[in-house]
């Protein structure tokens, strides 16, 4: 079942705070996963593992490095469920 | 008409002694760090790796297999006439034939003991254990020796960001015999080759005869789709071994990884809902990621320092380039 994007942002924050110990109000759109919230390539890994698991979609590996900011996920995981 | 004989099986089968040789050079970030421009803070943040230990020009990865198998036979109190299969897994011997177990097998004086190479990288070293398991519970073969062996530091290009800089050289070995209790679970292994190029060498030798331009072949890897594969699609593979050798999380003292990166063993804890009381082997902290090689290694660390003990059950799962995989529960020596 498709999620709002708004229900996908809220669950990433989800994923991104157990994974980094961030509160997830940090975890906005506009943010970039490298730059804004200091995320390194092999934790990304296991935001997308996460994600793929929760959105039930698949992320391709040579896809993650388009997902520069969280509202790039959040697009990409509700454009995957459509 | 006269009745085939075939072998006589036994019933099971153990780890009767492992033995480990480390290379002698400790190579520090900072000493590798410049033509990657990296850091000690980012090798460390990224691998959980201190140092790596390497080997000198003066020793090849048939010095080193030799010298950790003569360790393993006088562990074992065992000499090479009572050994009747080598089993070698490496990257690093530079011949297409013949076979580095052969000459091994010679120089141990094992002859005329069955020798064979085995390629399945990282996950030599369990991948030999499960074919030492089967021979000798198929009484093919009484005492078999299974040895990871790399030099690493042959194969690595100072300037590549993907894995060289993980990379170091040693040896380990282990005697699989006749036991009369059951030793070895039984081994989960497979591969999935349409990952063949996420570890790989850069060319192959015949790419290399067209056009020597292109240099020694090292290797490379695509270590985001690595470390995903690793952390997340290993541990069913572990937890399987654990199931078909009849144990739960909470009987094994002891997860042995290959050493391939500190975040994938941590990973790899949580996925298998290890209790805090198991001991997990990290010796990847200081000798680097020594292929089939970090098994053998690591456990004998644990053995050594006291912190693992005979009897102990240990759940230990190889992966790498392939990717091919095993996993197996084992009683250690």
């Amino acid at each position: 079942m498709a999620n709002t994007e708004q229900e996908i942002l809220e669950g990433l924050a989800e994923i991104v705070a157990e994974e980094t110990g961030l509160p997830t109000d940090a975890v906005a759109l506009e943010k970039s996963f490298t730059d804004d919230l200091d995320i390194d390539s092999l934790s990304m890994m296991t935001i997308v593992t996460h994600a793929e698991d929760k959105f039930g979609v698949r992320i391709p590996d040579e896809e993650v490095k388009n997902l520069a900011t969280v509202g790039d996920a959040v697009s990409f995981i509700a454009k995957a469920q459509a | 008409m006269t009745l085939l004989q075939q072998a006589q099986p036994t019933q099971f089968s153990r780890i009767l002694a492992i033995g480990a040789e480390r290379g002698e050079n400790v190579v520090t970030n900072d000493d590798i760090a410049g033509p990657i421009e990296s850091s000690d803070e980012w090798i460390r943040q990224r691998t959980g790796i201190v140092t790596r230990v390497r080997a000198g020009a003066d020793r090849d990865v048939l010095d080193l297999a030799e010298a950790a198998s003569r360790k393993a036979l006088v562990a074992a109190g065992l000499t090479g006439a009572d050994i009747d299969a080598v089993i070698l897994s490496t990257i690093t011997h530079f011949h297409q034939t013949p076979s580095g177990a052969a000459i091994l097998a010679d120089r141990l004086g094992a002859t005329p003991a069955a020798a064979y190479d085995i390629s399945a990288a990282c996950a030599g070293y369990a991948y030999g254990i499960g074919q030492a398991d089967a021979l000798v519970r198929s009484g093919l073969a009484r005492n078999v020796l299974v040895i990871g062996a790399e030099k690493l530091s042959d194969i690595i290009d100072p300037t590549d960001r993907t894995i060289s800089f993980l990379l170091g050289d040693g040896a380990g070995a282990a005697i699989v015999g006749p036991s009369d209790t059951p030793g070895i679970g039984p081994t989960v292994w497979g591969s999935d080759g349409s990952k063949s190029t996420s570890i790989r060498q850069t060319h192959s030798w015949t790419e290399l005869r067209a056009d020597p331009g292109l240099g020694w072949p090292t290797l490379r890897q695509d270590g985001q789709t690595v470390f995903k594969w690793a952390s997340f699609q290993m541990a069913p593979v572990a937890a399987k071994a654990m199931a078909e050798a009849g144990v739960e999380p909470e009987d094994i003292q002891v997860f042995v990884p290959h050493q391939a990166n500190m975040r994938i063993i941590d990973q790899m804890v949580k996925q298998l809902g290890l209790p805090e009381t198991v001991v997990v082997a990290r010796d990847i902290a200081d000798s680097g990621n020594t292929s089939a090689a970090s098994i053998p290694l690591a456990t004998d660390r644990l053995l050594s320092e006291g912190v693992a003990k005979s009897g102990d059950l240990a759940l230990q799962i190889g992966f790498g380039a392939g990717l091919v995989y095993a996993a197996q529960v084992v009683v250690l020596p």
